[in-house]
Formats: C-alpha cells, structure tokens, sequence
C-alpha cells in the first residue's frame, strides 16, 4: 500500500531519556528505528507510557535527542543548525496535538492562531494578503471567515482540532506530526478529522507520523504500523498485514483488547489476556521488555534482547518466537497460534 | 424480570454565567435485574448527567432538577434529603468513575476506604470490615490483597485502582452499580481485563449495571440493552442486538458509520457533519435535525415521539412516521461493511 | 404533542449548510472581556474599587479641603474631639488629624503602591527567567530567594535602618527586599506551568523564537494571577508600612503615615480614642478594599463554574 520508496523520515536507534531524580534515567524511547517513506501514513501505536508521544516529539525536535538521528530529507535533523536550515525544518515539519483545548492559546483569536506560521515566516506582505489566506485556510478544514475573530474557547473539540490543522497548514509542510490528534474527540467528529487529514494528504501528498493508542484508527488511516512497547519498537508491518497476521505477541495481545462494535464477533471472539501491568520504564525487564506480561516468555527472554529483524516481507518484529536460533523452545506456542 | 430502577422524564439543567444549559431534557428508561444497560452518547449528550442525578451527586446550585422522578423501591429518589441519600449509596447503589485516581482519596489506605463503607452501612465491626475488604480485593482480582489493603492509592497503577474502585462500589451488595466511562482513562488491554471483570462479578452478585460510555465497542462488549443519548435526549434505545443490527435513528446510524473497524477495511469513515447543539439554547425539534441528512421540516419544530419498533426497541425520529418518504439506512449499516454513499 | 397541527406538507426534506451546521451561537467574547464581566457582576468588589477610588481622590484632595495643615503645631488646640472645626480632631501637638489623615494617606498609598510595582518588576523578570530556563540556573535563583526570604525579616529592617537614613525610601527598601519573593515565585510557577502547553509546543514548531513564546503566549496567559497578586500585595505593603512605623522605625515627623498616627494614637487611647480610630479605620478599610478586589479578580479571571 505504500505510495513510493522515498525516504522522507529516517529514524536510527532514536533514544530520548529523562532524568528522574537524582539518579534514576527514565529511558522514554529506547531505540527507534524506522523509515516513513513519503506520501504515506505512518502510525505509531502503544499504550500510555510506550514513549510514543515522546518519539513524536522528539522527531519533531521539541526534544533533543539523548541519542541517534532523525534524518529528514537525508539531513539531519538535531544538533546546531543555521537560521536558514532552522527556519526550513520548520516550513517542512509541523505537528498537530493531542489536545483541542491546550492546544490553542485562550487569549488568541483564531486568526491570529492560524497566522502565527505565516507571521513567524513572513509568508505574507500585507494585512490583507494574511486575511486572505487564514480565510483560505479556514475554509479548507471546513469552517468560515465568521469564525476567524472568534477566540478558542467558543469552539468545539473538533473545531478547535481543525483549526489546528489549518495553523500546521499554514506554513505549507511535506511532512505532520498528528500526535493523537482524535483521542480527545467524539466518535463522530473523530471520523470528521480523520476524512479531513486523508483528504488532504490526498491533494498536497502530505507524509504523516499518525501516533494513536486507538489501533482500529490507526489501521485505518496507515500505510504502515509501528507497535510500541516501553520505548522500543516491537514490530512494524503494513496494516492489513499487521491486523491478519501479526508476528509479535504484543500486537496480538493488542488487537485482541480491542472491542469491537458488533455484539455478535464480540460474543465470540476469544480473548488473548496478557497478564498484569506496564511495568517502569527506569526499571525495565532485562532482555526482552515484553516478556513479564507475554504468555510465551521462556529463559532466553530475559537473557537476550531480541533483534529487530524483517521476518516476513515488509514486516519486522522484536521477538525471539520468530528467530531461527531460539524456534525450537517456542514450538509448541508457535503452533498454537496457526 | 424485576424492574430495580424506573427513571421518568428526568431533566437536569445547569444556571452558568451564560445562561441556563439544559444538560438533560425528559429522559425516561427503565433497568431491570441483572441487566447491563449502556447509555451512549458523545460529550455533553447528558450521559454522565443522568448517570449522575441517580446517584443525586448534582451539586445545587449549579445543577437543578426540574422535572422527573427516579424510583428505586417505590420510592423517589429526587425526594430524599441528602441523610437519607448517603444511606442509599453505596448501600443500594455503587458508582464507579472514569479516572480512579481522583476518585479515590489519597490520604487512606485502600482497605481503609473498603471498610469505611462496610462499617457505615452494614454495621460490621472494624476487623469483620478489614477481613471482608481483602475478600473484595480477592474478588476483583487484586494480587496479595492482605498486603495491598495497607498501601495508598499511588501505589496502584491505573488498572489496579479501577479494581479497588469497583470493590468499593460493590463492598454493600448494591442492586446496581452505575459505572460512569469506567475504562475511557485506561489503555486497551486494561479495558479489556476491567470489562471481564464486570461481566464476572454482575453474574455471580446479580447486580444490575448502568455502563455509561462514548465507545461502541465497549457497548457491544457489555450491554443487553442500549440507550443513545443526543442534545440531552433518549434518541433510541432497545436491545444491543438490535440497536446494532436494525438501527431505526440516523444518529445511530451516523455513529456505527462512524467507528472504524478492526476487522474490516474502507477506504472512507461516514462521518457526521458539524457539531452537537448548545444545550443554552436547544433546539425545539429534534436536536440532531441540523446534522441529519434526512432532515424533514417537521423536524425542526417538532420533537418526534417514541415509535415502537421492535422487541423493546424505541425510537424517537420523524422518518418512522406514516407521512415521512420512506428511507432506506444506508446499506453499509445492514451489510456490516461501510462505504461512502454521499 | 397535538398530530393535528402537523401537515403532510412538512414531511418535506430539508437541507442545513455548511455555515448553519458549524455556527457558533452567541456574541464573541476575549478572556478579558469575559472576565471584565464577572468583575462587573461582583458587587463587593466593585465597592472595594470605589473606595479605593475615593480614598485616592480624598489623598490628593482632602489636605486642600481644610485651612490647617498637617504638619504646624498649635499646642493650645491640642487634643481637640472631631468638631466643626477640626473635622477628625487635633493630636497631642494641636496638628489638625483631617489634613494629617489625608496626608498619611497619600504616604501609604504612595508605599503600598510604589511597594507593589518594585516587587512586580523584578519578581516578574527573576521567576520569568528561573522559569524559563530551568535546571541549573533555575535551582540557582530559587536558592537566593529562599535565602532572601529565610532570613529573620525584623532584624534585616532594623540592620537596614541603621545603616541608611530614616526615611520614605528606606522604608520601601525594607519593605521591597524580600517582598519580590512572593511574585517571582508565582511567575515561575505560571511559567514552568504554562511553557510545556501544547500551544506553545505548536508555537516552537512553527519556529517561534523564544522573546515572541514569551510575549505572545506565556505573558498573556500569565497576567490574570499577576494582576491578582499585585492587588493583594498593596494592602500587605500598607500594613507592613503600618507595623514598621507602629515600632518606631516609619516616616520621621513631621511626615505623617496611617501607621504612625497609630503609634500616636495608642498613647492617649484611654483620653482620646478617636487619635487611634480614624488612622486605624482607615488603614482596615484600604486594607479590606484591596482584598476585596483581589478576590473579585481572582473569580473574575480563575472562575470555578465556567462550563
């Protein structure tokens, strides 16, 4: 489903850790790596505390890296930049957030919120060059120019969350950040946004970093999935793929959590339950960070951190289940889930 | 089966600076003996309003009931001054809440706060309530309860707090517990262990549970019965089945076409255009007519009535009336698969 | 509901526009509005500005408003009740209390505001900064605040008046030294708080620099509590002023300020009452006005039942 084989995002062995304290390091991502190729849709899932949104952030370099790259356009992203440099990665780079309410500055009005891009850039000349363009925006993410002197806390979620949009639009970017971008929002203004993200990846060709924990979203606006767990990555694959056979246990677990709005598959369905909790990050489980909750886990487990590898074609997976050296313990489990 | 609770045109409004929002307008259901009944409806529908005034935790003034009765045992609950509430929850009616942290008080340890209630309603003494209170840990499926009695709720995790939350609501045998977005503040595996959790309990103590939610999929989980709520009201409600299968509403119909599905693809989510209404200044017809695409110019003036449908399926829409040109739900809905027909 | 009134005819369908589905009812309104209109609803505190108001009016006017000044003695009219000719009485030197009165006003108000604006200033740049910037720098300048206001305040005042000279701006020194404390720690808070919101996350990366962060979007959002507090150091500054004349350490004579017409006062209280009643009546009032408004503000800015 892939639109093309450009690299636009490359992101290698990504890590971004806290200080917690004095001494304890909270390691939020721990090792990304992955590619969003352009004009697709990459999701990014996981539950509260998997580091997504940190990853999120850290791509769009609101944090500094702790270590590795973010390569945009083959450049890199962090360290020093030049005025000019800076002031192209934020054209390029633009980000929508989770939520429509502190997303938004109380005490601006809406035009002056969508305009701010515009100003910092100095996209416009005159006043009524940016009237023009903030009523273009406007009407782009479906609202109009009666809205523009309105002040934020007039509107509703899913307009708040569209005028977010038209502000990252604003400055005409290749590639969004959507750091849950619906998560806050009704069911049915979710579907509103979601359209209006597609539509508009559709005409701009716009590449998008999706990070959701809702993965029936997820799956329907991706290309491509990346499931997270605990700051690292546990498997990536296209998202037909990633729904009818997922490699990971993990994911598995996941896309059986999901309930779905049919009583009569819900009846049916039989549940995977992974046991327990998300454990600390300052504190994860030795070699794989998955294997306290995992009903497979064996010794090797926490003994050795599996690899990332590309199992099947296009699709990768941490997981020892799959590794040629340890298949023999997971025999029987293997034949369990065929 | 016994009808526990019996709700009759309730409305609830709020006096705010600007103006009086009218939160809850006429809602009447009933709840029946060991059934699970799911309120749905968006943000500011009035869910959790309702869900709220039963429990008569509508502080006043802002809130003020004006209008309706809610009868437990044959008696109104709207009439009972607030001593004589304090006995009812708890006793005869537990709630749950969406976010555990905030629910539970964070200077008590946790059997603390079981026991608390098991001294007060039934009259039990302190080391009778700590024992039973590890029970109840026991039941909800806390580990090592005899430790975790002693800990304070920060040092539960999230899922672990809705457990206790739940035990609390269940300490006394109440005939229903109403369970306000009980997994909207938890991660999908959690949901799911706290919904098996439910639906476990409800058949060993029989209790009849009002689930309050804005998920679909949850619904389909849980519930027997269905309400959707929209702009204040009980659009349509009936059997799960039903309401899954034979939606009659257009905003039932929006909403299922709304959800994406795990286990099929599409290429476009149906969605609803534009926004609930102002409850400030509600609509004098239907409130869903300014997003209905069947839109009908009785609509606009005139609240439709309840028309039967099927089974116990109720539906307020003026498509069902003889007069209305007859329309078809879009085919998705009744095929299970969803397309764009705009 | 009556079927009757209800025609075939209006069974036709019916389409609602983009602009209707997506209006927004009622009138635009800014924060500052909004909240100009909750003040405006609280009548205490509207009273709280009108004798505030008065109280200024009265500073600059009423030492005008009698033939005798504050500060000429007449010994043989000393200790005189309120009459139609000393309108608040005379003190133990025969200087007339109405004009010492206005004239203490115009000090205390000119202290408690001069006070409050020094504290504004530098509390707002230090905790803006320490917020700001954060780690090393922030843990820094909280230390010296803390040091600063660690310190036993009494005996930093007196230190402070023997080594400079009795007088108006010594007294706002002490007064200002560790007064500042209060509002740098309230700015740093609103900053720490306010810099991690997602709409100044969205202004970073749209490529805001930081004095545009600050003055578009952390300002703003901060000046509600700052207001609040400005109005609640006023009152706290006058009775500070108060309380440091009170034990001898105010204005030197023959200035006079409510808090030292209190000190006089109290010595003929037994004789004389009225000596110490109108400074300390008027020193409560001012103090109970400020409150007042402060609290008005608060409601008007922070309100709890918005919905």
């Amino acid at each position: 489903m892939s639109k093309s084989k450009e690299k636009l995002v490359e992101v290698r062995n990504l890590k971004k850790h806290f200080k917690v304290g004095r001494k304890q390091i909270l390691k939020a991502v721990d090792g990304l790596t992955f590619d969003i190729y352009k004009g697709e849709t990459f999701g990014l899932v996981g539950e509260s505390g998997s580091g997504k949104s940190t990853a999120g952030r850290t791509i769009m370099r609101l944090y500094d890296a702790t270590e590795g790259q973010v390569m945009f356009k083959g450049k890199s992203v962090h360290g020093k930049k030049t005025k000019d440099e800076l002031k192209e990665l934020n054209q390029n780079m633009q980000m929508i957030f989770q939520d429509p309410y502190a997303s938004l500055n109380p005490r601006m009005t809406v035009m002056d919120i969508i305009a701010e891009g515009l100003d910092i850039h100095g996209l416009v000349k005159t006043k009524e060059e940016r009237q023009r363009k903030v009523n273009e925006l406007l009407k782009i993410v479906g609202l109009n120019e009666e809205h523009a002197n309105r002040y934020p806390h007039e509107f509703s979620g899913g307009q708040r969350q569209r005028i977010g949009i038209a502000r990252a639009l604003a400055v005409e970017p290749e590639f969004i950040v959507a750091d849950e971008p619906i998560s806050a929002l009704d069911v049915s203004i979710q579907a509103q946004v979601v359209n209006l993200l597609k539509r508009l990846q559709e005409e701009r060709g716009l590449t998008y970093l999706f990070i959701a924990h809702d993965l029936s979203m997820v799956r329907h606006i991706s290309d491509r999935v990346g499931v997270m767990y605990l700051g690292k990555m546990m498997e990536i694959a296209p998202s037909d793929k990633l729904y009818t056979s997922p490699l990971h246990p993990y994911t598995r677990a996941l896309l059986s959590a999901v309930p779905i709005p049919d009583p009569e598959v819900e009846r049916k369905r039989e549940r995977i339950q992974i046991k327990g909790e998300l454990p600390s990050p300052i504190n994860p489980p030795s070699g794989c960070v998955f294997r306290t909750r995992c009903p497979f886990a064996k010794d090797v487990c926490a003994k050795e951190v599996p690899a990332f590898a590309e199992y099947r074609d296009g699709q990768w997976a941490a997981c020892h289940m799959h590794d040629e050296r340890f298949k023999e313990h997971f025999k029987s489990d293997l034949e369990k889930i065929q | 089966m016994k009808k526990v609770l019996e709700v009759k045109d309730l409305s609830v409004s709020f006096h705010t600076y600007g103006g009086e929002v009218q939160a809850v307008r006429g809602v009447s259901f009933d709840l029946y003996e060991g059934e699970t009944l799911a309120i749905v409806g968006e943000s500011g529908s009035g869910k959790s309003v309702t869900a709220q005034s039963i429990m008569q935790l509508i502080a006043q003034p802002p809130g003020e009931y004006k209008s309706g009765s809610i009868i437990l045992d044959g008696e109104d609950l709207l009439k009972k001054t607030e001593a004589e509430m304090q006995h009812i929850r708890g006793q005869e009616i537990g709630m749950v809440f969406q976010d555990p942290m905030t629910s539970l008080n964070p200077t008590m340890t946790i059997g603390k706060q079981i026991a608390e209630g098991l001294i007060k309603h039934q009259k039990l003494s302190r080391q009778e309530a700590y024992e039973r209170a590890i029970e109840l840990l026991h039941l909800v499926g806390i580990p090592n309860p005899e430790k975790r009695i002693k800990q304070y709720p920060h040092e539960f995790s999230g899922g672990m707090r809705q457990r206790a939350m739940i035990a609390i609501a269940l300490s006394c045998n109440p005939k229903i517990l109403i369970a306000d977005e009980p997994t909207t503040a938890l991660d999908v595996t959690i949901q799911a262990q706290i919904l098996d959790l439910l639906k476990r309990l409800q058949k060993e103590m029989n209790t009849a549970i009002i689930i309050i939610t804005h998920d679909l999929g949850v619904v389909a989980n849980i519930a027997d019965r269905v309400a959707v709520m929209y702009g204040g009201k009980i659009v349509e409600t009936g059997e799960v089945d039903d309401i899954f299968y034979h939606p009659k509403h257009p905003y039932t119909w929006g909403l299922l076409a709304s959800m994406p599905k795990l286990n099929e693809i599409k290429e476009e989510l149906q969605s609803i255009p534009g926004t609930p209404p102002d409850l400030k200044a509600p609509p004098k017809g239907c409130p869903f007519v300014t997003r209905c695409p069947y839109a009908m110019k009785v609509c606009d003036e005139h609240m439709p009535p309840y028309t039967n449908v099927r089974n116990k399926q109720q539906t307020a829409c003026w498509l069902l009336d003889e007069r209305a040109p007859k329309v078809e739900p879009p085919a998705h809905i009744m095929a299970g698969g969803l397309t764009n027909d705009e | 509901m009556s079927q009757q009134t209800i025609k075939q005819s209006d069974f036709t369908p019916i389409q609602y526009t983009e602009a209707e589905t997506e209006k927004i009812v009622g009138e635009s309104t800014s924060y500052w509005k909004d909240a100009w209109r909750r003040f405006k609803k609280n009548k205490l505190a509207i009273g709280g500005v009108i004798i505030i108001i008065l109280l200024a009016v009265m500073s600059l006017a009423g030492p005008y408003m009698t033939e005798y000044n504050y500060y000429e003695n007449d010994l043989i009219n000393a200790n005189q009740s309120p009459s139609a000719e000393h309108w608040f009485g005379t003190d133990n030197l025969g200087r007339d209390m109405f004009a010492r009165t206005w004239e203490g006003a115009k000090i205390s108000l000119f202290i408690g505001l001069t006070a409050a604006i020094i504290d504004l200033i530098i509390g707002v740049i230090w905790g803006s900064v320490s917020g700001y910037i954060g780690g090393r720098v922030d843990e820094i300048m909280m230390r010296i605040a803390d040091i600063l206001s660690a310190l036993p305040y009494l005996l930093v005042v007196i230190l402070l008046m023997v080594v400079m000279p009795q007088g108006l701006w010594t007294l706002i020194l002490a007064m200002t030294i560790t007064g500042w404390i209060n509002m740098a720690r309230i700015v740093r808070g609103e900053v720490m708080r306010l810099k991690n919101e997602e709409y100044v996350l969205a202004a970073k990366s749209l490529g805001a620099s930081t004095t545009r962060i600050i003055a578009r979007h952390l300002v703003p959002n901060m000046l509600g509590p700052i207001l609040v507090t400005l109005t609640l150091t006023v009152p706290s500054a006058i009775f500070t002023e108060a309380f440091l004349s009170f034990l001898g350490l105010g204005v030197p004579a023959p200035l006079a300020s409510w808090g030292t017409m209190t000190s006089d006062g109290l010595a003929s209280l037994r004789y004389y009452p009225y000596q110490l009643f109108f400074p300390a009546f008027f020193i409560s009032l001012t103090m109970l006005a400020f409150n007042v408004v402060g609290d008005g503000l608060r409601d008007a800015f922070d309100p709890k039942d918005k919905r």
